[in-house]
């Protein structure tokens, strides 16, 4: 045996299939709605794999030696392993694989960007489409939820120290499940009315329903963390307090990035311009696609446009699609090809007959003399050089101004951090972006208090909050532990 | 949670409410305002906090039954739950002894400056104040608001209470006494803001006016709020909702409020129908 298999012994596969009839087996899509009929309602697009499907799906997987898909993901789920239990039919153990490494499977298995992480470098995607990795996980999950197989994983003896989170988002989550179980006492501070953050006020129903969001959270709770809702650190209570007064000895910050940014153009303070989280929060979390039975309205008009190209600009312009419109136009000021959307949702909205317009600027929206909105100006773009982070810039075409008749228009072209924690708490430093600093660790400036995600990042996705909230779990764990040294009587 | 311990009718139409909430109590200062949603399936809207007894544990909001969700409010009985409340929000009055102000009030908007009249008057302010109000049924914390100004103008549209008249009437016989005014503190209907505001404009009295648009979380994350205000883009829920009267675009913001006419309509209808499907 040469040195190489000494230090990384093979690990014998379970499938018996030769690899090449494994690479032959096309990859299985999911079960989904027709678009027909999925534009007129907000259940869940896709229904995912069901146990044939996944079953078969299974058998694509290579076994590699040296999984390079668990390297793909931020979270290095160990994704060799909890394929092989799909095959070997104990789903119960494949999902419990997975959650060593990702408290949040049915929400990572629906909203990963699996194509550009896992996915992306799977090795049966060099000759044929990679494994179905984020449906089989999916699969599971969800299998899990149907069948109420939970049970809470081991919580380690209390170590006597308790930590406040800030923000129930998918970072929040995480910190509080990884901290929970190494014995911490855990409460989560949420400023909305209900936990979830993002999950449950910014990913459609139809991506994301809530009442999975709901199942995930009720297995944080179930390791024995609290959350209270209706609080705003910063505002209810502030950091100081939280350590002073209330006795936690670290926080962390997972309160993400939800203020919209605008274009600061001629009109878009008309009424029905709306920034894409307004109409997100109304929608998802308070529910006005069930108006008059909740009592939070939407107006949208009959020819929606939607600014901008990332996946907020996708649940933005589908949700309108959901309000039967005659028209609704997603507006992006690059090419198809540096739209930073997950190639799915963008495939999902076309197949939904939303428009695309691409190099088109927004430089004005028109009104009516009634304040409505009559028409919304753009102006052609071409692609220039590529700016820092390798996108290409663009750039306006001089003379290519041009009308479109729109009556609604929705901002979608990115949020920031709140600002009210940073403003409230003395010595944490921040960004000129409004940001929160950190170090590798999610240290921040300010000593115990821990931060990641998107209020660090500005924008990012959930799996990356997920991978800093475990990151911060790490650093939290050891500063608490040495402060526990510290403050140890001393024996003898 | 957020109990109803006092109900105290002002009017035909607007009701005082003291709520159990002891950590906003704890934090409260003038011109603070809460979210509150009455039940779960209910609307937020924001509220400001009239009053607050941190060692009661609760907060005083007054509101005007005009759309569903107020009116639901305004049925509500003492010992009914709200299903949230969650501040204290926005910016508070920054208070200081500036001499000699004057505070007014219109319609339900006299509960947003009468905490503002109160504390100005505990800094040492010399405070005239108005309320407005269209008739002598609502006119609201008269005695409140006189027991905290030096002076007290009522006016109401049809003279049936004080002067007969607006707001400004009021404000211009002041403003022509030729005191030496510092500033003056509004609320109330967006039209009476942009009357007071063009009223001190030529003379430079400083005007602040306290805005309560349209807004959903009251944390800077909806931007339904957004107002034009010295040409920059500001979120009324954690920029204001206090703001120099001169400098905002009233134009913008009164088109934005009437965004949801139809819809408030449409739930108000909603409303009288259930209600009368229960009394049926």
């Amino acid at each position: 045996m040469s040195r190489n298999h000494v230090s990384k012994p093979k690990v014998e596969k379970i499938i018996p299939l030769k690899p090449r009839e494994r690479m032959q087996i096309p990859r299985h899509a999911p079960i989904e709605q027709d678009p027909g009929c999925r534009i007129n309602n907000f259940s869940e697009v896709s229904d995912g794999f069901n146990v044939e499907l996944a079953s078969e799906e299974a058998l694509r997987c290579l076994e590699c030696n040296d999984p390079v898909c668990t390297k793909g993901c931020p979270v290095n789920v160990d994704i060799r392993s909890f394929i092989g239990l799909i095959y070997q039919k104990d789903y119960q153990g494949a999902i419990n694989k997975i959650r060593e490494s990702n408290y949040l499977p049915a929400i990572c298995g629906r909203v990963c960007p699996q194509e550009s992480l896992c996915e992306s470098v799977c090795l049966v995607g060099k000759k044929n489409e990679p494994l179905a990795i984020g449906k089989l996980e999916r699969f599971v999950a969800d299998y899990e939820i149907n069948t109420g197989g939970f049970t809470p994983p081991k919580v380690d003896e209390s170590k006597g120290q308790s930590v406040a989170v800030v923000g129930s988002g998918p970072g929040g989550l995480t910190v509080s499940a990884e901290l929970a179980q190494r014995g911490y006492a855990v409460t989560i501070f949420e400023a909305l009315h209900e936990a979830g953050g993002v999950l449950k006020f910014g990913i459609p129903e139809f991506r994301l329903p809530k009442h999975i969001v709901d199942a995930e959270i009720d297995r944080v709770k179930a390791l024995g963390v609290k959350i209270e809702t209706n609080v705003i650190i910063g505002r209810t209570l502030t950091i100081d307090e939280l350590f002073e007064e209330m006795g936690f000895e670290a926080v962390y910050l997972g309160t993400g990035a939800g203020s919209p940014r605008f274009l600061n153009i001629p009109g878009e303070n008309l009424g029905d311009v709306y920034s894409a989280s307004e109409l997100l929060t109304r929608v998802n979390l308070m529910k006005a696609y069930k108006f008059p039975e909740y009592d939070t309205p939407l107006k949208l008009g009959k020819r929606i446009a939607v600014i901008g190209g990332g996946d907020v600009a996708m649940d933005a312009v589908r949700t309108s699609k959901r309000f039967n419109p005659e028209k609704a136009i997603l507006l992006y000021r690059r090419s198809r090809d540096e739209m930073p959307a997950r190639a799915e949702e963008v495939h999902h909205a076309e197949e939904e007959g939303v428009e695309f317009h691409f190099l088109t600027n927004p430089v004005e929206i028109h009104g009516n003399e009634d304040g409505s909105i009559r028409a919304i100006e753009c102006q052609k773009m071409e692609l220039g050089e590529p700016d820092e982070q390798g996108r290409r810039r663009p750039v306006p075409i001089e003379g290519s101004n041009f009308m479109m008749d729109v009556d609604t228009v929705v901002m979608a072209i990115g949020q920031k951090p709140n600002p009210i924690i940073q403003q409230t708490t003395p010595g944490l430093e921040t960004s000129g972006w409004g940001t929160v600093i950190v170090d590798g660790n999610g240290s921040t400036s300010r000593e115990g208090v821990f931060a990641g995600g998107d209020i660090s990042r500005g924008g990012a996705t959930v799996i990356q909050a997920v991978a800093d909230g475990k990151q911060a779990s790490r650093s939290i764990d050891t500063y608490l532990t040495e402060k526990r040294m510290e403050e140890a009587p001393v024996q003898n | 949670m957020y109990v109803i311990h006092r109900r105290t009718p002002l009017s035909s139409a607007i009701t005082a409410l003291e709520v159990e909430a002891p950590l906003i109590a704890r934090k409260r200062k003038p011109g603070n305002f809460v979210i509150v949603r009455p039940t779960a399936t209910g609307e937020r809207i924001p509220l400001t906090i009239v009053e607050s007894d941190s060692e009661r544990g609760t907060i005083t909001l007054i509101v005007q039954a005009i759309g569903k969700t107020t009116q639901l409010i305004h049925t509500m009985k003492e010992g009914d739950e709200f299903e949230d409340v969650v501040g204290p929000l926005g910016e508070p009055t920054p208070i200081e002894n500036y001499g000699k102000v004057v505070c007014v009030g219109g319609g339900v908007g006299t509960a947003v400056v009468y905490p503002m009249a109160k504390a100005l008057k505990a800094a040492g302010n010399k405070v005239i104040s108005i309320i407005g109000a269209q008739n002598s049924d609502t006119v609201i914390l008269e005695k409140e608001m006189s027991a905290v100004s030096d002076e007290l103008f009522v006016t109401t549209d049809d003279g049936s209470r004080g002067i007969k008249g607006f707001v400004t009437q009021a404000l211009g016989e002041i403003m022509e006494r030729g005191d030496d005014i510092h500033s003056v503190y509004a609320t109330g209907p967006l039209p009476m803001m942009r009357a007071v505001a063009n009223q001190t404009r030529g003379s430079g009295i400083r005007t602040v006016v306290s805005l309560n648009p349209i807004m959903m979380d009251g944390t800077g994350m909806c931007g339904a709020c957004r107002v034009t205000v010295g040409g920059k883009l500001k979120f009324a829920c954690v920029d204001g909702p206090e703001f120099d009267a001169h400098e905002i675009n009233f134009e913008e913001l009164i088109a934005r409020n009437k965004n949801y006419m139809n819809q408030e309509r449409e739930a108000m209808e909603t409303l009288k129908q259930e209600h009368q499907c229960q009394a049926g």
